[in-house]
């Protein structure tokens, strides 16, 4: 058997300031301002006089060596070989010379990459990892996703909307994003309780950790198989307790599917950051384009779009109009599944007899 | 590996946002990419995951930074049947040179499905599957390339934050600078879970919170200012004589309604006693007001997705910290080391620090970790009268006397 080499551990990520085009290194920390050149095209200008341009393309996050291969020959071709990426999962390529702008934009477009997403457009969708990749998954990321943003394109391509938009995906309830807290989020949810395979829970999980999961104290010790129960009336799905023990089977192909919340965001900018509230408690997994959550979605944009005076966030609309009259616009029903009946539900309730109908 | 067609993949090559189907066939010569794409039209079928939990896997002398994923349809597509994820740490910021990429792209290509994801969540760069006996050979070529793992399981998190002042002239703190250094400070929080769960670090250079620190992040560090706005006041004529509505869209939307203007002569004066720093009027007039100088950041603590109290934002837990650079931003990071050895001594499994806090109460968090309570940790203080007392803010001699009566009494009858 050959040794095993081992690699130098701690040594931490690579030093950012490596990473830094020159435009950015004479200017750190001396920014002035920036303005929005065109959609997609930020231009920051540092107390120097000097301006730096950022092109921002639109990705599918999950990304191939070719395509990274690609974009860093565009960033060779145009910005001296510098890019970055956002924390929605766009590339931005800098310039720090202006006239590369536009062929620049004419190439990676020509390459089928969208350029957009700034100012008052649809943000790039932040998402997990969906069932390309993750054991846990309710739905697929990917592919909801895709399905999305083709129908929304327009609002990513142009800045037109009453304020940005930002709508973010998670495919099952540990949601490894900002899904709680967006313009439109939607997430993969269950609707049946896990299946118990007694064998499986005596043999590989541990009874006291799948105990304490449980949100809702439903699982109790089955004693007599060294397994669990669940009580069918507390359970309200979450799957935590199928992340610390497989053999708590909770994936139903024919009941998953996908909840649509809206009214979050996460800057302080006037009103501070706030959870996104249920819309729409269900809608079904149909691959490949998930044609029910695209349509939901469209009408949930449109809607605000129509509505929201300039500057409103689509929380902000709502606040605004009150969510009676929101599910009245929207068109949906409002049913016991949108009134909260986890722990923190009593200040959810109207206190007044102020409403609309 | 199997040959079947794909129609349901190909419905997602048609539209205009670029498409992951695409993504993938362009490494489809790998036996891997080709199983994964199966596996996938297999899972569109199924309307459901072909991913099993993942086991133990990893490099030598770290517990994180490896996923371990196996398929349960390995007999049909064997290629994937193991298809581990390597987390690797980002530089601050996101920033890349193309060459860095590359290198990054030569390692992948060699060691594994040449898929990535651009960033995960949390904000490593993700490469996407892998076999285990490709794990320690893919980190060593990492690691002599300049590259090291980030985290994953019941450790510090690898931390992320904004572009700073690399980009934006509203950087508060050198987010780029902090992330790096606490990056560096906690190698051995980051790469050898020892927690009771995860704890996830963001920063972001402002208000607008650009990372969503708040609203992801157990330790959320937000950029802020003590003092006053700066006004330029010819600029902000410049906006008013270019027809911008500074009225309608900055001074109604002020939340704490400080902004004055005098539509007549454009003068325009914000009341900074009474600014809460939110950041939109600055945004929406970049060229005319910006941030004060007397800067650092707020720190916030407990922000977390639904599993398994609800979601969490972080809440407020120090108003303002300075941040030093030139002393290694010391009082941030004995604040973290307080907190972790609390958080470590007293949380259940998977409880996040924000849900122990919740179950302790803010009071013994405060104690323990040794901050002062302040009125701007709360929207309001509490409205029931059940609250503590310490043993030292009680009359002991008044109440020993009360229970020595009570005592006697109770004797008597």
């Amino acid at each position: 058997m050959t040794e095993v080499r081992k690699a130098k551990t701690d040594i931490g990520p690579p030093h950012y300031e490596k990473m830094l085009p020159q435009i950015i290194k004479d200017n750190y920390g001396k920014w002035k301002y920036h303005e929005y050149i065109k959609s997609g095209v930020l231009k920051h200008v540092p107390e120097s006089g000097d301006a730096l341009f950022s092109v921002r393309v639109g990705s599918p996050r999950l990304l191939s060596i070719a395509t990274l291969r690609d974009f860093a020959d565009i960033a060779d071709k145009y910005c001296d070989g510098h890019l970055r990426f956002t924390s929605r999962h766009n590339v931005e390529f800098l310039l720090s010379d202006e006239s590369k702008v536009e062929p620049l934009i004419d190439e990676i477009e020509a390459m089928g990459w969208p350029v957009g997403g700034t100012g008052n457009s649809l943000n790039n969708i932040i998402h997990t990892q969906g069932w390309i990749h993750c054991h846990s998954a309710a739905t697929d990321a990917s592919a909801t996703v895709k399905a999305v943003m083709d129908e929304l394109f327009d609002y990513f391509k142009n800045d037109q909307l009453p304020a940005k938009l930002k709508i973010s995906m998670a495919c099952c309830l540990n949601m490894c994003g900002a899904v709680h807290c967006s313009d439109i989020a939607f997430v993969g949810i269950h609707r049946t309780i896990p299946r118990i395979n007694d064998e499986g829970v005596a043999k590989g999980c541990e009874i006291p950790n799948v105990i304490a999961s449980c949100p809702t104290g439903a699982i109790r010790p089955n004693p007599k198989a060294k397994s669990v129960s669940i009580n069918e009336e507390k359970c309200m799905y979450c799957g935590n307790c199928y992340t610390v023990c497989p053999s708590l089977t909770i994936m139903d192909a024919q009941n998953d599917g996908v909840a649509i919340f809206v009214g979050g965001k996460v800057a302080n900018t006037r009103s501070g950051p706030a959870f996104s509230r249920l819309a729409i408690p269900w809608v079904p997994n149909n691959p490949p384009r998930w044609p029910e959550l695209v349509d939901a979605i469209k009408h949930l944009t449109e809607i605000w779009v129509k509505n929201a005076k300039p500057g409103e966030r689509y929380g902000e609309w709502i606040e605004r109009i009150g969510w009676e009259k929101f599910f009245q616009i929207a068109e949906l029903p409002f049913t016991d599944k949108h009134i909260d009946d986890f722990i923190f539900s009593v200040p959810t309730f109207r206190t007044t007899s102020n409403f609309k109908y | 590996m199997t040959d079947k067609k794909r129609p349901m993949l190909d419905e997602l090559k048609k539209g205009k946002w670029p498409s992951f189907v695409k993504e993938m066939e362009r490494m489809e010569e790998k036996p891997a990419v080709k199983d994964l794409l199966g596996l996938l039209e297999t899972s569109y079928e199924d309307k459901t995951v072909h991913w099993k939990h993942g086991g133990i896997v990893g490099v030598t002398g770290y517990g994180g930074g490896v996923i371990g994923r196996y398929s349960d349809l390995g007999h049909i597509y064997p290629n994937v049947a193991e298809f581990h994820t390597m987390r690797v740490n980002q530089p601050s910021g996101w920033f890349y040179t193309s060459d860095s990429i590359r290198t990054l792209c030569d390692i992948w290509e060699k060691h594994g499905s040449g898929l990535t994801n651009m960033h995960g969540a949390t904000g490593d760069a993700i490469l996407l599957g892998t076999t285990t006996q490709h794990l320690q050979p893919c980190f060593n070529d990492l690691s002599d390339a300049g590259w090291d793992l980030g985290g994953s399981g019941s450790n510090m998190r690898t931390p992320s934050a904004c572009a700073g002042p690399a980009r934006c002239q509203n950087a508060c703190i050198d987010t780029l600078h902090l992330c790096h250094d606490i990056t560096n400070e906690f190698q051995d929080y980051l790469h050898r879970p020892m927690w009771p769960y995860k704890f996830k670090i963001k920063i972001s250079g402002c208000a607008n919170d650009c990372v969503a620190a708040v609203a992801r992040a157990d330790f959320s560090i937000v950029g802020t200012w003590r003092d006053s706005i700066r006004v330029d006041q010819d600029a902000v004529k410049e906006y008013a004589n270019g027809g911008y509505d500074i009225f309608n869209m900055v001074v109604k939307k002020c939340p704490s309604h400080c902004i004055s203007f005098d539509k007549e002569t454009a003068d325009f004066s914000i009341d900074d006693e009474n600014c809460v720093r939110c950041m939109h009027c600055i945004n929406k007039m970049p060229k005319a007001l910006r941030i004060g100088k007397d800067t650092g950041a707020t720190i916030l603590i407990g922000g977390k997705a639904t599993i398994v109290q609800s979601a969490f934002l972080s809440w407020v837990i120090v108003p303002f910290m300075k941040l030093n650079k030139e002393d290694g931003y010391a009082e941030l990071k004995d604040l973290l080391e307080r907190i972790w050895e609390w958080w470590d001594e007293n949380a259940k499994v998977r409880e996040r620090v924000g849900e122990l806090i919740y179950r302790k109460g803010m009071r013994t968090f405060l104690k323990e970790v040794g901050l002062e309570a302040k009125a701007q940790m709360v929207k309001h203080p509490r409205a029931n009268p059940y609250f503590f007392w310490w043993p030292e803010e009680i009359n002991q001699a008044a109440s020993s006397d009360a229970s020595q009566e009570a005592a006697a009494d109770a004797e008597v009858k």
